[in-house]
């Protein structure tokens, strides 16, 4: 029996299981971020079956993404200040399968560490040219590539001194309901690692290092650009499961 | 502990820059004959709204079909025009969301349950180091709502009871988010 010849009309179905994230993902009670404290449930989470709901999910590519979006420093009067960088890698599931026209969203701080939004009070200076928000969609191999400034570490008030690491953040979607996944990119020797209880807040630490690019030597455009790479990997699928009415 | 699986990590304070969509709510145009707005707060411990969190939804068509490949039954091109399946809306400063949707249709589940019409809802915002997952159910279901496989699997009817939309004048739907708290709602696993 394949999923090309389904066997609803015996009432069974043959669904793609994904595989538990327990373990990579941070806890949501994370009391060394103190916003967590009000923000977290305290009943114990249900386990929420895999049916068709969580096997199928929106399918966003290419027409999500304008002329400039996989430029953020495009699309203003003139080129914002700072390190003019190239960002890429691939999306894959943890079955080692590429997520191919796939939509992917990013929004950061500017060269100085500043957000483009109102709650932002960090007094380092806008950037008229850097709006920070950004889109671009993987190819047929999953590979993205972006362009844009690296942002600067930024102070905020978790606790006395204390300031993010430099980081991009990543929307994914996947293909499915269970793998959409929003995260933070990080580059490679940030002194603030050590300190940063949201990037702490990752129990593993192979896990929390899997958010930190790599320079990319390959990818950068001399006299031009340089370049970091990060691969994204989602949930994978496991075995097929196949059940029927008779629960076999 | 799975091998190689990128980690989440929160949304911040700052989503609006790169995540809403001028048509994010719009689950269907909003002209569409039998459309629906399910509304709600997202509410903190101390039942303070979160005006920095985005609620997205997925769902199935008025057929209970989705345009997805991994769809057993087959990929159905959505029985409305302009159904997405997918909704988004960030919060206001009162946590206010807001979708433009139709009522999904029932779904069949393994070993010949069905489940009753629900949407499938993810919850980020500052301060959740993780999506938290919900569902959205329907006031009016009671029948298909007490034989959900989902629905049945909370015991105490008070926690099931906060995964039901309320009814809020025609056409329209509240359904309150509380992350914590006496009311808080249920979360799940998945």
């Amino acid at each position: 029996m394949t999923v090309s010849n389904p066997p609803v009309a015996t009432g069974g179905l043959v669904l793609p299981r994904y595989e538990s994230a327990a373990g990579v993902h941070p806890p949501l009670d994370s009391p060394a971020y103190k916003s967590s404290a009000l923000r977290h449930p305290k009943q114990p989470l249900i386990p929420l079956p895999q049916r068709l709901t969580e096997i199928t999910g929106p399918l966003f590519g290419a027409e999500r993404v304008g002329v400039h979006d996989a430029d953020l420093t495009a699309g203003h009067p003139g080129e914002p200040i700072g390190e003019r960088i190239i960002v890429s890698g691939r999306v894959l599931d943890s079955d080692g399968r590429p997520v191919p026209d796939a939509l992917i969203e990013v929004w950061q701080a500017n060269a100085a560490g500043r957000y483009a939004h109102h709650v932002d009070g960090h007094p380092a200076p806008l950037d008229p040219n850097f709006s920070g928000g950004g889109r671009c969609v993987t190819d047929s191999l999953g590979n993205y590539r972006f362009i844009t400034i690296k942002p600067g570490p930024y102070p905020w008030g978790n606790h006395y001194n204390a300031w993010r690491p430099a980081h991009i953040h990543f929307s994914l979607f996947g293909r499915a309901f269970t793998q959409r996944l929003i995260t933070q990119m990080f580059f490679p020797g940030d002194p603030l690692f050590p300190l940063d209880p949201i990037f702490n807040s990752i129990p593993d630490e192979a896990a929390r290092h899997r958010l930190i690019s790599d320079f990319d030597i390959d990818n950068t455009v001399p006299d031009w650009a340089m370049a970091y790479h990060w691969d994204i990997v989602l949930r994978g699928r496991t075995a097929t499961v196949f059940e029927t009415e008779e629960g076999k | 502990m799975s091998a190689g699986i990128t980690p989440s990590q929160t949304v911040g304070p700052y989503l609006e820059l790169g995540l809403p969509w001028a048509d994010g709510p719009l689950v269907v145009p909003a002209e569409t004959p039998g459309a629906i707005r399910i509304s709600g707060q997202v509410l903190d411990g101390t039942g303070a709204p979160l005006p920095d969190a985005i609620v997205e939804t997925w769902q199935a068509d008025p057929e209970g079909r989705f345009d997805h490949p991994d769809d057993p039954r087959g990929a159905a091109h959505p029985s409305v025009a302009g159904f997405r399946g997918f909704g988004r809306s960030t919060t206001d400063a009162e946590g206010r969301y807001e979708i433009v949707t139709l009522r999904p249709g029932p779904l069949p589940a393994p070993e010949g349950a069905t489940e009753a019409p629900h949407l499938d809802v993810s919850v980020f915002g500052r301060g959740m180091l993780d999506r938290t997952v919900t569902r959205i159910y329907f006031p009016d279901e009671a029948a298909a709502n007490a034989a959900d496989p989902v629905l049945s699997s909370i015991e105490d009817p008070g926690r099931r009871a906060t995964l039901i939309a309320e009814a809020d004048g025609d056409g329209q739907l509240r359904f309150d988010i509380r992350l914590q708290g006496d009311r808080e709602t249920v979360f799940f696993d998945v």
